[in-house]
C-alpha cells in the first residue's frame, strides 16, 4: 500500500504547483480576530449560564455545597430507582458513602454487557463549558473509561464550581490535554432524525443529572443543608 | 465509477419527478425552514461570527495550500501515538484496505458511524460482496438502510421519509437485520426511537470492529475528532476492539487550537445547536480504554484532482454543515436524491462534479442545479463561494478546457448537450460584430412578429419548454432612439 502513499502525495504536490515555492505553511495568514469568550461575567454569572444552558438541553441541573453532596447523591440514585450504580477509580469515596445502591466498580475486564446492566453511574469531569452548557470527560480520576458514561441509561456528573468551569470553546481547549480520550457532552443523547423532533435518550444515557458543587464557606462546619 | 448512482438521470429529468411529489415536497420545506430558522437564531448569538468564519476559511485555505506538509505530519502523530495509517488513492483501494482489516480481525460484521466518505466509496456494498455485514447506527441512516433507499440530506439522511412511513420500514425490516420492532408499534418519535436502540443496543454490545469517518483530524496531536447527537459514534468508537476510520484528506487541521473555530462554526451550522450533543475525540490507542487497534484510512477518491483546480478547490474546505442545502431554493423544491451522488444541495452541486468528473450526465448537469441565487455562500461557515465555482463549472462543462482527473492533466471536450447553446452564441457574436446585419434582422423580426411561433422549433424547443418566449417588440430600441431621441423629439 506504500505506492499510494507516494502517489497521493505526488498528486497533491502537483496539484499545487500556483503555490509558490517558498511560501510556508504560516505564510498564508490565519487572523485570530474572534473572540476568546463572548461577553464579561462574574464567576457567579458563569456559573448560573452554565446551569442555564445544560437545562435547556434537558440536563437536570442541581447546586449544593461538598458537604451536602453525598446525601444528594444519594437522593438522585434513589429517585431514580437505581439499584446498582457504577463507579470510575478515583471517584472520591466520600461521593457515594451515603448511597444504598450497590458500587459496582469500573474494571478492565468488564464487558460491555455486564455494564448495560447497571442502573447509574456517577463520574466528576475535566472541565464544564458555560457558553455552550458542555461538560468534557478526560478519562482523569473519578471519570473512568469512556464507555462507563455511555453504556449505563443514567449519569450523574459532578462539576466542581468555580475552579472547572470556563466561559467557551477556546478557553476550554486550552485546558485540555490532546493526548487523552475525550468526550464532550452537551445535555443527554437526542436525536432529530424523525421529522426534526428532538427525541432524548437514543443510544447514550437518557438522563444527564449534573450536580454544581461549591466548597464549603471557610470555617464551616459539616452540616448538611 | 463509484460513487454515481447507476442510471441516473440527469438533474432536470430527476427533479422533474421529485418536484411533482406532494409529500416529499412537504416534508422538504418543513424540515429545510425549521432548520434554516434556528441556525439564524444560534449564529445571531455570537457577535464574532463573521470573524470565525474568516479564521475558518483561512485555516483551511492554509491547510490545502500545504496538504502534503500536514498529511505527512498527521501519519507521524497518529503513529506515534499507536494507530497505523494507510493510503488510499481510490475507492477501490479504500474498499480493499478495509476489507482485508476487517477480514484480519476474523469477524464478518461491523458497526458504523455515520460517514459520508464511506457512503462515497461504497463501502457497505464492497464489504457485502466480500461476506461482511456493516450495520448502519445512526438513527436516519437505519432508516436509509432497512428501507434499501438512499439518503437524500447530509445531515439528516432521511429527511424525505415521514413517521409513518418509518414505522412501516421498522415493522417490515427490523427482524430482517436482528431483533424485530416490539409489538404495536406506534409512529410517535419517542416510539420510534427506542425501538431503534432496543434493536441496535444488541449490535453494539457484540461489535469487535467499528468503522467510522471523522470531522477533523488534528496534524499537530494526531488526534481524530467525531460530533454527533446520538451516541451511536460514542458506542462505534470505543466498545470495539479494532476501529477503522475513513477520511477524507482534506479533513486535516494543522493544530489543536484550530478546533476552537470549527468547534464553534460546525454545530451552530449544522444542527443550529450551541454544541451537539456528544463530541468524542481520540489520539491513537489509549491503554484499557477503547479500542486496541486503530487503523487510519486516508482517503483521496478524486481530491486531489479538485485540489489542482485553483477555482474549484475552495470546495474541500467544506466541513458537511449541510446549512447551503437548508436554504437552497432549488434543493428545497428537488429534494436530495435529484443529485444523483451522497453529496446533494449546493456543495453537492460543485463537490460532486469535482470529484468524479463530468463525463457522466448527471455530472454534466449538476452544476446547472442551481438559480445562482447565493444564498447558500452567505451561510457557509467557511466562506465557499459556492455561485463562483457553479459558474466556473459550467464554463467547464460548455467550453472544455484542461482539467486533472486521476492525477493526470486531460483537456476536456465540450459537452455534446451544448453545441446549440455554442451555436447560438456564434452566431450573436457575429451579429453584435456587425451593425448592419444586426439592424436589419432586428427590423426584419420586428415586421414578422405576429407570425412568431410560441415555442422554439428545433434544439430550442427544451428551452421553450419551461421559458416563455419573450415577446418582439414593434421597434428596437434602436430604431426607437433614432425616431425619437431618447423622448427628445
Amino acid at each position: 500500500m506504500n505506492s499510494s502513499r507516494e502517489r497521493v502525495l505526488a498528486r497533491v504536490r502537483r496539484a499545487l504547483a500556483d503555490v509558490p515555492r517558498e511560501e510556508r505553511p504560516r505564510d498564508h495568514r490565519v487572523e485570530r480576530g474572534y473572540l476568546r469568550a463572548h461577553g464579561e461575567r462574574t464567576v457567579e454569572e458563569t456559573t448560573a449560564l452554565l446551569a442555564e444552558n445544560l437545562a435547556d438541553y434537558r440536563a437536570v441541573v442541581h447546586r449544593t455545597r461538598a458537604s451536602g453532596l453525598p446525601d444528594l447523591i444519594a437522593r438522585l440514585l434513589e429517585r431514580h430507582g437505581s439499584r446498582s450504580v457504577l463507579v470510575p477509580p478515583g471517584l472520591p469515596a466520600p461521593w457515594t458513602a451515603a448511597c444504598h445502591a450497590t458500587r459496582v466498580d469500573d474494571l478492565a475486564a468488564s464487558t460491555p454487557h455486564e455494564l448495560d446492566a447497571v442502573d447509574s453511574v456517577v463520574t466528576g469531569c475535566a472541565v464544564a463549558i458555560a457558553e455552550t452548557g458542555t461538560l468534557v470527560l478526560d478519562g482523569g480520576p473519578g471519570q473512568g473509561r469512556r464507555r462507563i458514561t455511555l453504556v449505563p441509561d443514567h449519569h450523574i456528573c459532578v462539576v466542581r464550581v468555580p475552579e472547572q468551569v470556563v466561559d467557551s470553546v477556546p478557553l476550554a481547549l486550552e485546558r485540555l490535554d490532546p493526548t487523552r480520550p475525550l468526550t464532550w457532552i452537551s445535555g443527554p443523547s437526542a436525536t432529530s432524525d424523525i421529522e426534526l423532533d428532538r427525541v432524548e435518550g437514543v443510544h447514550g444515557p437518557r438522563t444527564l443529572e449534573v450536580v454544581l458543587v461549591e466548597a464549603d464557606p471557610a470555617g464551616a462546619t459539616d452540616e448538611n443543608p | 465509477m463509484s460513487g454515481t448512482y447507476l442510471g441516473m438521470p440527469a438533474f432536470p429529468r430527476a427533479a422533474r419527478d421529485a418536484v411533482r411529489d406532494t409529500t416529499l415536497r412537504g416534508n422538504l420545506r418543513h424540515a429545510t425552514h425549521t432548520i434554516r430558522d434556528k441556525r439564524a437564531r444560534a449564529v445571531a448569538e455570537l457577535a464574532d461570527w463573521q470573524e470565525l468564519r474568516a479564521a475558518g476559511k483561512a485555516i483551511k485555505d492554509r491547510t490545502l495550500r500545504h496538504l502534503d506538509h500536514y498529511l505527512v505530519r498527521l501519519e507521524e502523530a497518529v503513529t506515534a501515538a499507536g494507530g497505523t495509517v494507510h493510503w488510499a488513492a481510490d475507492a477501490a483501494e479504500a474498499n480493499a484496505i478495509v476489507t482485508y482489516l476487517v477480514k484480519a480481525t476474523g469477524e464478518s460484521e461491523v458497526v458504523k458511524v455515520k460517514s459520508m466518505a464511506t457512503q462515497e466509496i461504497g463501502l457497505n456494498e464492497a464489504l457485502e460482496a466480500e461476506g461482511i455485514r456493516a450495520y448502519e447506527t445512526d438513527l436516519a441512516e437505519l432508516i436509509v438502510q432497512l428501507g434499501e433507499d438512499r439518503p437524500s440530506h447530509i445531515l439528516v439522511p432521511a429527511i424525505h421519509r415521514n413517521r409513518a412511513e418509518i414505522r412501516d420500514i421498522f415493522d417490515q425490516e427490523m427482524g430482517r437485520w436482528g431483533r424485530p420492532a416490539p409489538e404495536g408499534l406506534s409512529d410517535s418519535p419517542a416510539e420510534l426511537a427506542e425501538a431503534a436502540r432496543l434493536h441496535l443496543r444488541e449490535k453494539f454490545l457484540r461489535a469487535k470492529v467499528g468503522i467510522s469517518g471523522a470531522n477533523f483530524m488534528v496534524a499537530e496531536t494526531g488526534t481524530l475528532v467525531v460530533v454527533e447527537s446520538e451516541g451511536n459514534g460514542r458506542m462505534c468508537l470505543t466498545l470495539p476492539e479494532t476501529l477503522i476510520s475513513v477520511v477524507g484528506i482534506e479533513k486535516v487541521v494543522p493544530t489543536w487550537q484550530d478546533l476552537e473555530v470549527f468547534l464553534q462554526l460546525l454545530p451552530r451550522s449544522s444542527t443550529a445547536e450551541r454544541m451537539n450533543p456528544y463530541t468524542s475525540t481520540w489520539t491513537g490507542t489509549t491503554d484499557s480504554d477503547g479500542p486496541q487497534n486503530f487503523h487510519l484510512v486516508l482517503l483521496d477518491n478524486g481530491r486531489t484532482d479538485t485540489l489542482a483546480d485553483e477555482v474549484g478547490r475552495q470546495a474541500l474546505r467544506c466541513i458537511r454543515c449541510s446549512a447551503c442545502l437548508n436554504v437552497c431554493p432549488v434543493y428545497e423544491r428537488a429534494g436530495g436524491h435529484a443529485y444523483g451522488s451522497v453529496y446533494p444541495g449546493p456543495i453537492g452541486a460543485i463537490l460532486s462534479p469535482q470529484l468524479r468528473g463530468t463525463a457522466s450526465e448527471i455530472d454534466a448537469s449538476l452544476p446547472y442545479a442551481s438559480s445562482l441565487c447565493g444564498a447558500c455562500y452567505e451561510v457557509c461557515p467557511v466562506a465557499i463561494d459556492i455561485p463562483e465555482v457553479l459558474v466556473h463549472l459550467r464554463e467547464r462543462v460548455v467550453q472544455g478546457g484542461e482539467v486533472t482527473r486521476n492525477g493526470v492533466k486531460v483537456t476536456l471536450r465540450p459537452a455534446k448537450g451544448h453545441a446549440a447553446e455554442r451555436a447560438a452564441m456564434r452566431a450573436a457574436r457575429w451579429a453584435l460584430d456587425h451593425p448592419g446585419a444586426l439592424r436589419a434582422g432586428q427590423r426584419l423580426a420586428s415586421r414578422t412578429r405576429r407570425l412568431h411561433p410560441k415555442r422554439l422549433p428545433g434544439p430550442g424547443r427544451a428551452w421553450t419548454d419551461t421559458r416563455t418566449l419573450p415577446e418582439v417588440p414593434e421597434e428596437s430600441f434602436r430604431d426607437w432612439w433614432q425616431r425619437t431621441r431618447g423622448g427628445d423629439r
